[in-house]
C-alpha cells in the first residue's frame, strides 16, 4: 500500500467532510433518519474498532494475554471515568508489565 | 449553566484542549508502530486533524488492510464532523474564508465546548480557543510520540498494542452513557432510550466484527459492522 496516498486521501477526505457541513443547508439535519444515522454510525465504528484492535492480528484472532490485560485494565479505568490520557497510560503500563512476566 | 465570563470560557477551553491534545502522544506512537514515517504521522495530524479517524486508519494499516478499507473506515468515522459542522454553522456565523478555517477545527471537543454555551458569543469563544489549544497540543504531542516510538523500537514491549483498543473504548464510552453532553438532544429527547439503543448498536457491531475477523481481509469487519447499522436504521 502506498502510505502517502492513504495519508493525503485521508487528510483531503476529512477536510472535505468538515467543509461540507458548512456548505449544505442546515435543514437536512431536521430529518430524524439523518440524525440517527450520523449519531449511531460512530458508535458502531468505534465498537467494531475496539474489538478488532483488541483481538485481531491480520486475519487471525489472537488472544494475546498481555495486550488483553492492558486493555482490561483500561476498560476498568474507562468505567471509573478516568481521563483519556490516564486510560491510555494504564493500558500501556499494564500490557508492558504483563509482557515482562 | 450560570452566567460565565469570557475569561472563564477561555480557561476551560484551553484546559480541555491541553488535556485532549496530550493524547496525540498515543497516536504518534501507534502510527509509527503501524509503519508510517514520522513525517506521514505528522502530516495526518496537521491536515486530517480528527483523532478517531487517525487512530482508525493506522489501526487498519497495522493489521495489514488495504488502502480502500483503511480509507473507508477512516472517512466513515470522520463523517460525524459533517454533522458537527452543520450544528456549528448557524452558531459561529462565519463568512467567507474564515468558514474554511473553522472547518478544520470542527471536531468532537470544539463542538462540545461550543454547543454547551447558550450565548452565541461565548460559544464562538469556546470553539476557537478549544480548536487552537487542541491543534497546537495535538500536533506537538503527535511529533513527540512518533519520534519517541521510533527511538524505543519494538512497540509491543512498551504495551503500545494495548493503547489503540483502549483509546477507541475511551472514545466510545461517552456515547453510551446516559445524559452525556453529546448525546443530549436540544429538544430533550429520551436520553435513556437513546443510550440503550446505542448500547445495542455497539454490542451488535462488536459481534459482527469479531465474527468477520477470520473470514474477511483486515478493515472489512469494521466497515461491515457500520453497514449493518446503516441497514438496521433503515429497517426501522
Amino acid at each position: 500500500m502506498n502510505l502517502w496516498v492513504l495519508v493525503l486521501a485521508t487528510a483531503g477526505g476529512c477536510y472535505a467532510l468538515k467543509v461540507a457541513g458548512y456548505l449544505v443547508p442546515a435543514r437536512l439535519l431536521d430529518a430524524p433518519q439523518v440524525r440517527r444515522l450520523v449519531e449511531l454510525l460512530p458508535v458502531a465504528l468505534l465498537a467494531a474498532l475496539v474489538v478488532v484492535e483488541a483481538v485481531a492480528s491480520g486475519r487471525h484472532l489472537q488472544w494475546d494475554a498481555a495486550r488483553l490485560a492492558g486493555f482490561g485494565a483500561a476498560a476498568v479505568a474507562v468505567w471509573r471515568r478516568a481521563p483519556f490520557l490516564a486510560v491510555v497510560v494504564i493500558a500501556a503500563v499494564v500490557a508492558a508489565a504483563a509482557r515482562q512476566i | 449553566m450560570l452566567e460565565e465570563s469570557p475569561r472563564a470560557v477561555v480557561r476551560d477551553s484551553v484546559g480541555v484542549g491541553l488535556a485532549v491534545g496530550a493524547y496525540g502522544v498515543a497516536f504518534g506512537a501507534a502510527s509509527v508502530a503501524a509503519g508510517l514515517s514520522v513525517l506521514q504521522t505528522s502530516v495526518l495530524s496537521l491536515l486530517a486533524f480528527t483523532g478517531g479517524t487517525q487512530f482508525a486508519v493506522v489501526g487498519v494499516v497495522s493489521g495489514g488492510g488495504t488502502l480502500a478499507t483503511a480509507l473507508g473506515g477512516g472517512l466513515l468515522l470522520g463523517a460525524r464532523n459533517t454533522l458537527y459542522a452543520m450544528r456549528l454553522a448557524p452558531l459561529l456565523r462565519q463568512r467567507g474564508l474564515r468558514r474554511f478555517v473553522a472547518a478544520q477545527g470542527t471536531i468532537d471537543e470544539s463542538t462540545a465546548m461550543a454547543v454547551a454555551r447558550r450565548d452565541p458569543a461565548l460559544a464562538r469563544v469556546a470553539f476557537w480557543w478549544t480548536f487552537v489549544a487542541i491543534y497546537v497540543c495535538w500536533n506537538a504531542t503527535t511529533l513527540a510520540g512518533a519520534v519517541g516510538a521510533q527511538a524505543l523500537g519494538d512497540p509491543a514491549k512498551f504495551g503500545l498494542d494495548a493503547v489503540v483498543p483502549a483509546a477507541f473504548l475511551a472514545l466510545l464510552a461517552p456515547r453510551l452513557r446516559n445524559g452525556d453532553e453529546r448525546s443530549r438532544d436540544a429538544n430533550g429527547a429520551d436520553t435513556a432510550a437513546r443510550s440503550r439503543e446505542s448500547l445495542r448498536i455497539a454490542a451488535g457491531a462488536a459481534l459482527i466484527a469479531l465474527v468477520l475477523i477470520p473470514l474477511t481481509p483486515p478493515g472489512v469487519p469494521v466497515l461491515a459492522a457500520a453497514a449493518a447499522v446503516l441497514l438496521a436504521g433503515r429497517l426501522r
